[in-house]
């Protein structure tokens, strides 16, 4: 199956919802301000968040005055601009530089960290590429378990220590590692945690400043888990796990349920950190590049 | 956010100086910052619509308060409304007449449902019954090693099998086991899974038809956004759930799925989770969430803390030191442990309405650790009268408690501050010491 299928199979949902309902709204009917007001209310539904929204609308109602828009379909092409735009210009992770290319995982909990990671390693393998993962969430029951399964899946090496050890120590090790054996990719897992709780988040300083101790040009990459179902508090997740460790991309997980991933939009538009790779289902295979135009038009088509 | 929402408020009603009906078209302004307030907090649009409607009906017409302005009297409504709709059922977990109670968990992929199934299984065993816990989630990696950590930790049995590869039968087993060791309490911890999965679904739906449990748990994440509905909808219509645990409570969403969830399914929630530690499953309490919801900060909850942990003769024990001044170091330490033993620090300010904004807002627990330490070191004499404080004693109360000279001076300096402020409040008309101090 084709990324572009398999992609719109797991947003069929969002599509029915989303452009049925904005398709019901304008076809064959004025542009007026009552249909933005009904376009409005389609984008908070699908999470997009009250800010970029109302961006977005500012700029129909804008065009609806000037003329340009004049029928629907003028109107959606101009929506799918709009929203293409927000999102920016495609930025897959490329594994280049100095080796290891580090990866460093963060994200509240529940949102499919270990998950991604397993399907990351398993795509780094079949592009050739050696792989190390660090089993760094040494707080949750099974949670290095969890990791060293999918270690095997996508046959990587993994690095751990004991349950309730220090993850900064297990993240050093594991960066160390991969420098003398010369691997390509080490992927770091980290214990989920609430972006509230300043003292497990301090901790994730402390496993950053350890990895840079080894590679100061490490981690290359820090990756926000986070998952589409997520309201408008994943804004906030963004904002605060930036300003602690600085994030460098989005993976944004599940997408193959209901839940539209409008979140996505209000974090490119508050905090400008692009979504990199998106999570479409549960198989090892089912972790994707993130591009912003064919996201829109599988929104759309 | 309250503020913000309270301020917006207030300054679309000034035009309505004094007392008078409130009047539809004043309605109308407040009701769209309303809107945008749910909005914010994640409540699903449709549900946001009816409520506002609702909000409509009730205000309009409606006599200001004298004790209110208008925008209060609004937020009031909206408020009663809100607790109306979220807790209009009692929200117990019904005990089977013939043990034992099957409770089924369910719910999206990390959610949370197996660390609140051991929270829910400590709650039990605290009873006094004696539960056991299925490890039914066969699909996730270490799903079952996780259950079974959890089970030692709270000395509750896990019931497994590594070999079993269908959770229809591992549940029904599983059941046969409880009655043989006499459990009272059998909690399933089931797989995550989409609402949208037909097979996963269909899977749920035998299971609870062989085992037929007392109550079928939804688990749901208090971040979820505007899909809560689609969620609870699916669970509702093709499993059929009985009540609501609410997770992750302890970030700082607002919790609009709470709304959205019992809106759509008229179901109870039971329980809210806190924490990741295993203790940490508390009841809910609708006003508090309504408040939360509207970005109020959770008030109550913070109030009925303080009230457990500073009891009324204490308080009058330490309005006396102030009246007398005679405040002591040991008064310090007493007020300083007792707001620790409310618990986390940070859970506590997280409730205070407007703290939840301030970023970044450290919170060393340690420090209350140096304080304290500090404080033991010093003699009794020290303790009462600080101004015999010199530097050699500095000197000693640092090594004893491990610190420098700086560090007892910030507390002595802290100390005098407080003392200060005390003495303020001595001296305004009708003072009335709250329970409490808020250092």
């Amino acid at each position: 199956m084709g990324f572009f299928t398999k992609l719109k199979e797991g947003l069929t949902k969002t599509r029915k919802n989303l452009v049925e309902r904005v398709e019901s709204i304008i076809t064959g009917r004025k542009i007026d301000e009552k249909t933005l007001e009904e376009l409005e209310e389609i984008l908070i539904t699908s999470d997009v968040g009250t800010k970029a929204t109302s961006e977005i609308i500012s700029v129909l109602r804008e065009k609806a005055k000037n003329g340009a828009i004049y029928n629907t379909e003028s109107l959606k092409d101009l929506l799918k601009t709009k929203m293409v735009t927000i999102l920016g210009h495609p930025q897959p992770i490329v594994v280049n530089g100095n080796k290891p290319f580090v990866i460093l995982t963060v994200g509240v909990n529940g949102v499919g960290k270990t998950t991604t990671i397993g399907k990351l390693a398993n795509r780094f393998r079949s592009q050739g590429l050696s792989v190390i993962l660090a089993a760094g969430d040494t707080f949750r029951a099974a949670g290095i378990e969890q990791l060293e399964i999918w270690a095997k899946r996508a046959d990587s090496q993994l690095l751990k220590h004991e349950k309730g050890s220090d993850p900064a120590a297990v993240a050093f090790d594991a960066v160390a590692a991969a420098k003398s054996k010369g691997i390509d990719v080490v992927i770091i897992d980290t214990a989920g945690r609430l972006h509230t709780k300043s003292n497990l988040m301090e901790e994730l300083k402390k496993v950053r400043r350890t990895i840079e101790k080894v590679m100061p040009d490490a981690p290359q990459e820090t990756l926000l888990v986070v998952d589409a179902t997520t309201g408008q508090n994943a804004v906030r997740q963004a904002e605060l796990f930036n300003e602690t460790i600085g994030v460098t991309g989005i993976a944004l997980t599940k997408l193959d349920g209901t839940a539209k991933g409008g979140i996505v939009f209000a974090i490119k538009k508050g905090l400008d950190i692009p979504v990199k790779l998106i999570g479409v289902g549960e198989g090892i295979d089912d972790l994707r590049d993130f591009d912003p135009n064919e996201f829109v038009e599988a929104l759309f088509s | 956010m309250f503020e913000s929402l309270n301020e917006k408020l207030e300054s679309i009603f000034k035009k309505l100086k004094g007392k008078g009906l409130l009047k539809e078209e004043d309605i109308e302004v407040a009701l769209k910052e309303i809107r945008l307030a749910l909005l914010e907090a994640d409540v699903n649009f449709k549900v946001v619509k009816d409520f506002v409607q609702k909000i409509k009906e009730k205000a309009t017409g409606k006599e200001v308060l004298e004790s209110l302005t208008p925008g209060q009297q609004v937020i009031k409504i909206v408020n009663e409304e809100l607790c109306e709709l979220l807790g209009k059922t009692s929200s117990r977990i019904h005990l089977s007449p013939n043990p034992p109670t099957i409770i089924m968990m369910v719910g999206l992929h990390g959610s949370g449902k197996t660390t609140t199934a051991a929270k829910l299984a400590r709650v039990f065993k605290k009873e006094g019954r004696r539960p056991m816990l299925v490890a039914a989630d066969l699909q996730r990696p270490a799903a079952i090693d996780q259950l079974v950590t959890l089970g030692s930790q709270i000395d509750v049995p896990v019931y497994f099998s590594k070999d079993v590869k269908d959770p229809l039968t591992l549940c029904t087993e599983s059941v046969k086991k409880s009655r043989i060791e006499a459990r009272d309490v059998l909690i399933l911890d089931t797989a995550g899974r989409l609402h949208i999965d037909d097979t996963l679904m269909t899977e749920l739906k035998k299971i609870k038809e062989s085992v037929l449990p007392k109550e079928v748990l939804l688990v749901a994440d208090a971040m979820t956004g505007q899909d809560a509905v689609n969620i609870a909808k699916n669970f509702e219509e093709q499993i059929g759930i009985d009540g609501i645990i609410l997770t992750k409570m302890d970030g700082d969403a607002r919790g609009g799925a709470a709304l959205s969830i019992v809106a759509i399914t008229r179901k109870p929630i039971k329980f809210i989770g806190v924490g990741e530690k295993i203790e940490m499953l508390e009841p809910f309490y609708p006003e508090r969430i309504a408040s939360r919801i509207l970005g109020m900060g959770d008030v109550l909850s913070f109030i009925e803390k303080a009230q457990k942990s500073f009891d009324q003769k204490e308080a009058e024990k330490l309005q006396k030191a102030i009246m007398d001044e005679t405040f002591t170091f040991d008064d310090l330490k007493d007020q300083l442990l007792k707001m620790r033993n409310m618990g986390p620090l940070e859970n506590m300010l997280n409730m205070i309405p407007g703290f939840n904004k301030i970023k970044n807002l450290n919170i060393d627990e340690r420090e209350f650790v140096k304080v304290e330490a500090i404080i033991n070191s010093m003699t009794g004499k020290e303790r009462k009268d600080h101004n015999i404080i010199n530097g050699s004693r500095r000197k000693r109360i640092a090594s004893g408690s491990g610190t420098t000279a700086a560090d007892v001076n910030r507390v002595i300096k802290q100390y005098i501050e407080i003392k200060k402020m005390l003495k303020m409040f001595k001296g305004k008309k009708g003072f009335k010491l709250p329970k409490f101090l808020p250092f």
